[in-house]
């Protein structure tokens, strides 16, 4: 077993010394999270004494347990089970969901990553702002680090690489790009992605009744603007710099 | 409400326990101790909670002074430590009466040593915990004037002493395949298994980085592999084939392939390396390493009862008192010199 590509997925994996994991495919899709997203509640409505946690990520769901309440065999057993209940590749995406609309620098001393991204993805800098910036993009899943979120799917000219070298701290709110997709950062923190843009959106409030801002499914545009009316929007609403949320009807 | 102040702290100390597991889905790490069987030692030294809250030190100690009486013990790396200028024993309970003043230096061995109170320290629990999580925002680092509260304390022993495993000099760490492994030809992952690495200058809560001579440890596709659950123990390849071991604070997704997953018993091992110290990887059986930790987890239940007296002989020196912290428990693998920590 040499790559992904000669494995038949779903796939049911062993993780670390306590961990299961569900792919559903190698490489990210639509159908692929929106089968983890469902899969992974059902992983939690299932009556299995010794499951700890679960977590949906982009195209899998990881399953923590206590070896001492569960075997390994049997939790495998009840997740290949599970895993012909239905077709999970069609499940409906979560209840509840919201669209996002961020205001965003482009560029500039804020966000100096934007002009290697773009000679990367084949674009002049104003082709890759209006690419990026008319995208809508999914919460794919909430990781990495609190409440940020991984967003996706953009354009095949934006499956680019991560870096070889990490990039050694971005801001909080900086969005980053990479194989096909952004992430947007919640606090400051190191990178392999690219600083393409950068918004005013805190995404994790330790003490506050809802300390997460997004869900899985909720939907976001990054929204191009001058880096002044960027910094007003900031002044004038620090913690959503300018964001506008609304509910998707179901 | 006793407690102590701070009057004089390293850059490295935060409060610390078990840490918050559960959130893994909203993107928050367990974190908690970097080292959890010192943990578990100070509250069996204190015959407490093994779930509460201590002062993690790392690389150094500071200065504090009690607000009223109270009981602690220091654990995890052994750190020059004196009450009023007196030596007391690592690894072991004491007591401090009001104005007290406790000094504690840099560690001799490993990194992190940790500052127990009875009753536990009852700083302002967030997301239901009280470990400071830098990486999630979550606290902040222990600063000069802070008071660490300690909660109520119904018990008043001291006066124990435990002989604490020798985890701070780097050595072998067992590790187990996982889901990415196979993307690491066979070649590189016994390779990996038979190289000799020094712990590297970029080490802290998050990753512990490995350093060797040769050639790095790429993956297949490495730099395009889809975003994945990280694990605590998961050694990641960077994108120049440069392995970190991830601890407990680690971010909770990566892109960075992971070649296996050291066993959970031996991370203290990894976070307790001190730059430069000798680590191996050594490949075993998922049956074998799921043994060998929970023989880990049984002997941390078996603590309490390890706990002995500090020897106080009147004809002894008062000087002489802290050398009896290994009293009987010398390891067949120990260095006779390095052991016997002594103020």
């Amino acid at each position: 077993m040499n790559s992904q590509e000669a494995l038949a997925y779903p796939l049911v994996r062993r993780a670390g010394l306590n961990g299961m994991l569900v792919s559903f495919d190698s490489s990210l899709s639509e159908a692929s999270n929106r089968a983890a997203l469902a899969f992974g509640s059902a992983v939690e409505a299932l009556p299995l004494e010794g499951v700890v946690e679960t977590m949906a990520s982009l195209a899998s769901v990881f399953v923590r347990f206590d070896p001492a309440d569960l075997r390994h065999e049997a939790l495998e057993a009840a997740l290949e089970t599970l895993l012909t209940a239905r077709n999970w590749l069609q499940a409906p995406l979560p209840a509840g969901r919201r669209f996002w609309r961020v205001p965003t620098v482009y560029g500039t001393d804020l966000a100096p990553q934007l002009g290697e991204a773009a000679d990367a993805a084949g674009l002049s800098e104003a082709q890759a702002i209006e690419s990026l910036g008319a995208a809508r993009v999914r919460v794919l899943t909430i990781g990495f680090a609190p409440g940020q979120p991984y967003l996706g799917s953009l354009g095949p000219e934006w499956n680019l690489p991560r870096q070889t070298e990490l990039t050694p701290m971005v801001p909080r709110g900086a969005l980053v790009q990479a194989i096909s997709q952004f992430v947007l950062f919640s606090n400051p923190a190191p990178t392999g992605w690219r600083h393409v843009g950068q918004t005013g959106l805190t995404l994790f409030q330790p003490g506050a009744a809802q300390p997460f801002a997004l869900r899985p499914g909720d939907e976001m545009q990054f929204e191009p603007v001058s880096k002044p009316d960027f910094l007003k929007h900031c002044e004038d609403e620090p913690l959503l710099g300018g964001a506008i949320v609304a509910e998707i009807a179901a | 409400m006793s407690g102590l102040k701070i009057l004089r702290i390293g850059p490295a100390a935060s409060v610390q326990d078990t840490g918050r597991p559960g959130l893994l889905g909203q993107g928050v790490s367990q974190g908690g101790a970097a080292d959890p069987l010192a943990l578990a030692e100070g509250a069996a030294l204190l015959r407490q909670d093994p779930g509460l809250a201590a002062l993690e030190m790392g690389g150094m100690g500071g200065e504090f002074e009690a607000t009223g009486p109270l009981r602690i013990a220091l654990t995890g790396a052994p750190m020059a430590a004196t009450l009023e200028g007196e030596p007391l024993a690592w690894n072991a309970s004491h007591r401090m009466e009001a104005g007290q003043r406790l000094s504690i230096g840099a560690a001799r061995r490993g990194v992190y040593g940790y500052l127990h109170l009875g009753g536990g320290i009852a700083s302002e629990p967030l997301l239901g915990s009280r470990a400071v999580h830098l990486m999630a925002g979550l606290g902040r680092a222990a600063a000069a004037g802070d008071l660490l509260p300690a909660d109520s304390d119904r018990n008043n022993e001291t006066g124990l002493v435990l002989a604490a495993e020798n985890r701070f000099q780097g050595g072998e760490l067992r590790i187990v395949e996982s889901f990415q492994s196979g993307l690491f030809p066979e070649p590189v992952r016994t390779r990996f298994a038979a190289t000799a690495f020094r712990r590297g200058g970029r080490a802290n809560r998050m990753g512990v980085e490995m350093v060797s001579d040769g050639e790095g440890f790429a993956a297949d596709g490495q730099l395009n592999i889809l975003s994945e659950v990280i694990l605590p123990g998961d050694v990641q390849m960077t994108g120049d084939g440069k392995p970190f071991v991830l601890l407990r604070e680690c971010q909770t997704t990566g892109g960075y392939p992971r070649i296996g997953t050291v066993l959970p018993c031996d991370l203290p091992r990894v976070a307790q390396a001190q730059a430069g110290a000798a680590l191996r990887f050594c490949w075993i059986g998922l049956e074998q390493a799921l043994e060998i930790q929970a023989k880990f987890e049984k002997s941390l239940k078996g603590l309490p009862a390890a706990c002995r007296p500090l020897v106080r002989d009147p004809a002894v020196l008062r000087d002489l008192l802290s050398y009896q912290l290994i009293s009987g428990a010398v390891s067949a693998e120990a260095d006779p010199f390095a052991t016997g920590e002594t103020a």
